[in-house]
Order: structure tokens, then C-alpha cells, then sequence
């Protein structure tokens, strides 16, 4: 036995909410992404655990996926920032208020 | 033995996303960030998941950080973004609802009578990886391909370099 499974999971809840309080204080588009990042990990992190309790192989592909899922989102959403610099000028998300009423 | 490695691996990990967070300078927060994924690849291994640190360590830390790193370089950020000053009024609703979210988790995985069992570690062979990844997980993997090819043909359409009409100034 390694540690308790609950020990695991406060850890992974506390780097989860790590990447959301990143997404939601920071302005930058860069450090957005990087919050979105911290939480994917977090996810892969319980997943492993979870892998590990029930001693099943299932976890660790869906790690997998979710790496793949990660690749395409961080390559999309850079290409959308690097549109959005050459439009604005500018990565600060309160520099996209058009639609303000 | 294995225990104490897994909690000094958690404080670091968690220190080094802490220090990511805080950064003021992305190129900072990136370098931050990576160490805490080597970490997260280390408990990994100790979990009994060698692939999925190999695989941490290569695709997160050398393909995804690299690329974070290749973006801010090209934008040419500027390292102060964010006005200097008590970052109160910003991360203060942030805190309280993250340590709210916190509590009623810690709460939740307390009151849950499995979540005091043991986790001993799991390897799982590469025959048996392989195995369900190729035989019951192909159809997904199938999609995944297909998700990674449409995230390329995305990302090279929103990027693509378009000359600026109406402007006047056309460049060649």
C-alpha cells in the first residue's frame, strides 16, 4: 500500500481548483490556457489513481485519450490567441468586450 | 518508503503550481508549471503507471510547455501584463470560492467509507496496455486520430497569415 486513496483525491481537488482559480483571476490568455492545463492534469491524476485502486488498466488509457484531447485543445486554442493578438493587438481578455451592450 | 516519496513529490508539485499561478510573467509560469508536471510524472511512476509518465514527461513537459513557450516568444509578450498593485480585488472572491469548493470536497471524500482504502501500486504490463488500447478501446483511439487531424486542419485555418483588406497598405 502506498497512501490512502482519499489522500490522492484532496490532492488532485487541490491542484484542480489551483487551474480554476487560475482561469478565473488571471487576464491574461496564456495564463488561461495554462489553468485549463493544471486541471487536465488533475483529471489525469485521479484517473491513474483510480487505476491503481481497482487494480484495472482502464485508467491509465483514458490518460491517454485525455493527453491526445489536451494536444488538440492547447493547438487550437494557441492558433485562436495568436489570431486574436494580430486582430487586437492585445492577449487581455478584457480587450474582447465587443459585445458589451 | 513509497509513501513519504509521494507526499514530498505532492508539496512540491503543489508548490510549483502555486508559484505557476502567481507568476506575473508566462515565461516564468511555464518553467513553473513544468516542474510540476515532472513531479505529477513521478507519482505516476509510483502509482505503477511508467508509460503514462514517459508519456507525461514527453507530450506535456517537452511537446505542449514547448509549444506554450514557442507562442509567448513569437507574441513578443510584454513580461508585466497585469497592472502592479494589491491583487486583493482580483484574487479575493477567486480564494474564497476555491477554499468553499475545497472544503465541500475534503467534506465529501471524508464522508466516503472507500476513500480510506489502500491504493497499492498497479503495473501494468505493456502486453495488457496494449491489449485494451488496440482491442477494446480501438474504436476510440480510431476517433482520436481523427480529432487530432481536425485539431491540425483547425489550428492551420484559424492561423493562416491573411493580408490586410481595406486598409489601403496591402503586403506582399
Amino acid at each position: 500500500m502506498i497512501v490512502p486513496m482519499s489522500h490522492i483525491l484532496i490532492f488532485s481537488s487541490i491542484l484542480f481548483l489551483m487551474g480554476l482559480a487560475c482561469v478565473l483571476a488571471r487576464r491574461n490568455l496564456i495564463m488561461i490556457l495554462i489553468g485549463v492545463e493544471i486541471m487536465l492534469n488533475a483529471v489525469g491524476l485521479t484517473l491513474v489513481g483510480a487505476s491503481a485502486l481497482w487494480h484495472q488498466v482502464d485508467g491509465q488509457i483514458f490518460v491517454i485519450f485525455l493527453m491526445a484531447m489536451t494536444s488538440a485543445e492547447v493547438s487550437i486554442s494557441l492558433a485562436m490567441v495568436v489570431y486574436l493578438q494580430r486582430r487586437k493587438g492585445s492577449i487581455n481578455a478584457n480587450a474582447f468586450d465587443e459585445m458589451r451592450g | 518508503m513509497d509513501s513519504i516519496l509521494f507526499y514530498i513529490l505532492a508539496i512540491a508539485a503543489l508548490a510549483a503550481t502555486l508559484l505557476c499561478i502567481t507568476r506575473s510573467n508566462p515565461v516564468h509560469a511555464v518553467i513553473y508549471l513544468v516542474n510540476a508536471l515532472f513531479s505529477l510524472a513521478l507519482i505516476f511512476y509510483l502509482l505503477g503507471a511508467p508509460l503514462v509518465a514517459a508519456w507525461e514527461v514527453i507530450i506535456y513537459a517537452g511537446a505542449i510547455m514547448v509549444l506554450f513557450l514557442f507562442i509567448i516568444m513569437m507574441l513578443e509578450l510584454a513580461p508585466a501584463e497585469e497592472r502592479p498593485g494589491p491583487g486583493w480585488r482580483r484574487w479575493g472572491p477567486v480564494l474564497v470560492l476555491s477554499l468553499v469548493l475545497l472544503g465541500c470536497t475534503i467534506l465529501l471524500i471524508a464522508g466516503d467509507p472507500g476513500a480510506a482504502q489502500g491504493v497499492t501500486s498497479y503495473y501494468a504490463s505493456p502486453r495488457v496496455f496494449g491489449y485494451a488500447l488496440f482491442k477494446k478501446y480501438a474504436l476510440a483511439v480510431e476517433v482520436v486520430s481523427f480529432q487530432l487531424l481536425f485539431a491540425a486542419v483547425g489550428a492551420f485555418y484559424v492561423g493562416r497569415h491573411r493580408p490586410k483588406r481595406g486598409t489601403g497598405k496591402e503586403e506582399q
